[in-house]
């Protein structure tokens, strides 16, 4: 295989394990719980920020970085996105679901806007460079290579964690409230210890795959974290997917992943240049359109929710 | 002097957010569910408004009118095509759904005007009247009497109209409007066209003020939003009122903190306002939930 191909083969494989750890996030929130989290971006990109931050070589454009390991930074992005999204599910959690989905875009914002303007923390539009992967110098010049390997063991021990969640009394109680929120509160369960949970988990996970996009790209700047890439995209690979299911948030996120990816390989070498924004608004309204194809067509998904087995 | 000049720049942004707050709070009471597709419309409104003073050359005052029409158009065509499908499942399938629609409505702004700032044309520099050392530009006094005249037309229509009041009963009781032979679709596609009408002219008025983008509607979506809910969502009186709140609040909290973070400024009156007046600062004891 020619080099050019495998690199990008890497490259791709590598976003589609960012995104499947992401989706599988929006899983435990939406699929699991019945949450609407439009905030998506704002959660990955304090995972990315934090991760950067912890392990990149001190600097004086940015605080830090602290040089450490990238398991840690790993371990605080996850611990950064949770506090926020306990902080934010606090307050909105107990209101109706309308509410949490205008919150979370302000979520969203507030994080770009302070990832943007404390050039202290984060070096604002300039960005935070050199950010080391992990087990770099284990295959010199396979970098790339070894670090995909890194992704897809997250990826697997992701949806390994979610899968076996989706089996336990916990979820069982988190989908009851989706489905009948007063028979769960008829029988005792607190209803907002169980959505703050299932909230700060899958904020958790979203954190995750921004440390390890953080790594992958090596740099990362406020408007990486774009909403249309880092919240819609999501939405949209777990609903086509199908919502409640973990294996339809792999494999949604593979395919709208693939979609994308595949229309702009065909739009950059068929179109002249300044028809490829064009084109490229023309692919976000097609993935736009999808979803409101789903929607209509097929609101399970592709793998539709399948309850476990009560035994 | 420099507060008062605050103000007056507060009282535009806070028009402009009461307008498009009100169709926020109309389909939140008469569907349900959170339109995210909003601030895309008032994108639209205001592209429309290019289109017919550009493209096709009119005077403003044909062209406005126009492009108030063209959007309410477009926001019964896209009711008609999608929403109107949804209606029997949750409420939250349309929110998901109205993302989408904000996708696609951006995307076709980009696609037709491409992603670069526009203006309305007529040299793009008005020179502001100045009185008592207050600036104000020409502009800025046609939103706020657009804005004034157009709340006037809303209160006629809900109190005076059978249509209005039909509406009014259905956001306080949808059940009981309909078994009094109230025809809900009528209700809605008049709701659709009021919400297209008042979030264009918010476009058409933030273009004037501002310049035009395809993200301009995107990013006050957050605003919007927080003026409707300070405002009580489904209370259109509390939403004109909650934009010009969050318009006089993000304005002045320039001469504290830094404008980069207007935008938080609308969304810590949201938050504060969720937390301790959750149904909104004029709730009355008994509502709909």
């Amino acid at each position: 295989m020619d080099a050019g191909l495998l690199s990008y083969l890497v490259f791709f494989l590598t976003l589609s394990g960012v995104y499947m750890i992401l989706s599988l996030g929006l899983n435990i929130q939406w699929g699991y719980n019945g949450q609407i989290n439009i905030g998506i971006a704002g959660f990955f990109a304090i995972g990315a920020y934090t991760s950067a931050i912890l392990t990149t070589a001190p600097t004086d454009i940015h605080l830090g970085g602290f040089g450490m390991p990238f398991f840690v930074g790993a371990l605080g992005a996850v611990l950064a996105a949770g506090i926020l999204a306990f902080l934010i599910g606090l307050i909105t959690l107990e209101l109706r679901g309308d509410y949490l989905a205008i919150a979370s875009i302000g979520i969203a914002e507030i994080v770009r806007l302070t990832l943007k303007n404390e050039g202290w923390l984060t070096n604002g539009v300039r960005g935070v460079p050199a950010i080391p992967k992990p087990f770099a110098d284990v295959f010199p010049g396979w970098e790339d290579e070894v670090f995909l390997a890194v992704v897809a063991v997250f990826v697997v021990l992701s949806y390994l964690a979610v899968n076996r969640l989706f089996h336990s009394p916990w979820a069982r109680t988190v989908r009851a409230i989706r489905a009948n929120e007063p028979a769960v509160q008829a029988v005792g369960k607190n209803i907002l210890n169980y959505r703050l949970q299932a909230f700060v988990l899958g904020s958790m996970f979203m954190g995750l795959a921004g440390s390890l996009y953080a790594a992958f790209v090596a740099f990362i700047s406020p408007s990486a974290f774009d909403p249309m890439f880092a919240t819609f995209f999501i939405w949209v690979m777990l609903i086509t997917g199908g919502s409640g299911n973990n294996k339809g948030a792999i494999v949604g996120a593979l395919l709208i992943w693939g979609i994308w990816s595949g229309t702009e390989m065909l739009t950059t070498s068929f179109l002249p240049d300044d028809w490829t924004t064009r084109a490229s608004a023309l692919r976000i309204f097609l993935i736009g359109l999808l979803l409101e194809v789903v929607l209509l067509l097929r609101p399970q998904g592709l793998f539709p929710e399948q309850p476990p087995k009560v035994r | 002097m420099v507060f008062a000049q605050l103000i007056i720049y507060g009282i535009v942004l806070g028009s402009i957010l009461a307008l498009a707050a009100v169709g926020v709070s109309l389909i939140f009471s008469q569907l349900r569910f959170a339109h995210f597709a909003h601030g895309d419309v008032v994108t639209f409104g205001a592209y429309f408004g290019l289109l017919f003073t550009g493209t096709l050359a009119l005077p403003l005052y044909l062209a406005f009118p126009l492009a108030l029409a063209a959007t309410g158009i477009l926001a019964v065509a896209i009711d008609q095509l999608l929403y109107r499908r949804l209606r029997r499942s949750e409420p939250v399938i349309l929110l998901i759904s109205s993302i989408g629609v904000a996708l696609m409505l951006r995307s076709v702004i980009q696609m037709v005007w491409g992603p670069d700032n526009r203006n309305y044309g007529g040299g793009g520099v008005s020179f502001p009247y100045e009185f008592l050392g207050l600036r104000i530009k020409p502009e800025q006094i046609v939103i706020i009497v657009g804005t004034v005249l157009l709340v006037t037309a809303l209160h006629l229509f809900l109190t005076r109209t059978k249509t209005g009041k039909a509406m009014r009963a259905t956001a306080d009781n949808a059940s009981l409007a309909r078994v009094t032979g109230i025809d809900t679709e009528r209700v809605i596609l008049w709701a659709w066209i009021i919400t297209a009408v008042l979030a264009a002219a918010a476009g058409l008025f933030l273009g004037l003020d501002t310049r035009l983008n395809p993200m301009m509607g995107w990013r006050i979506l957050l605003p919007i939003f927080a003026a409707a809910l300070v405002g009580g969502i489904g209370n259109y009186y509390g939403a004109i009122a909650g934009g010009l709140i969050i318009g006089l609040s993000q304005e002045l909290s320039t001469a504290v903190i830094s404008p980069a973070y207007k935008p938080a400024v609308a969304f810590a009156i949201m938050v504060l306002v969720l937390i301790l007046r959750p149904r909104g600062i004029f709730a009355r004891r008994r509502e709909a939930g």
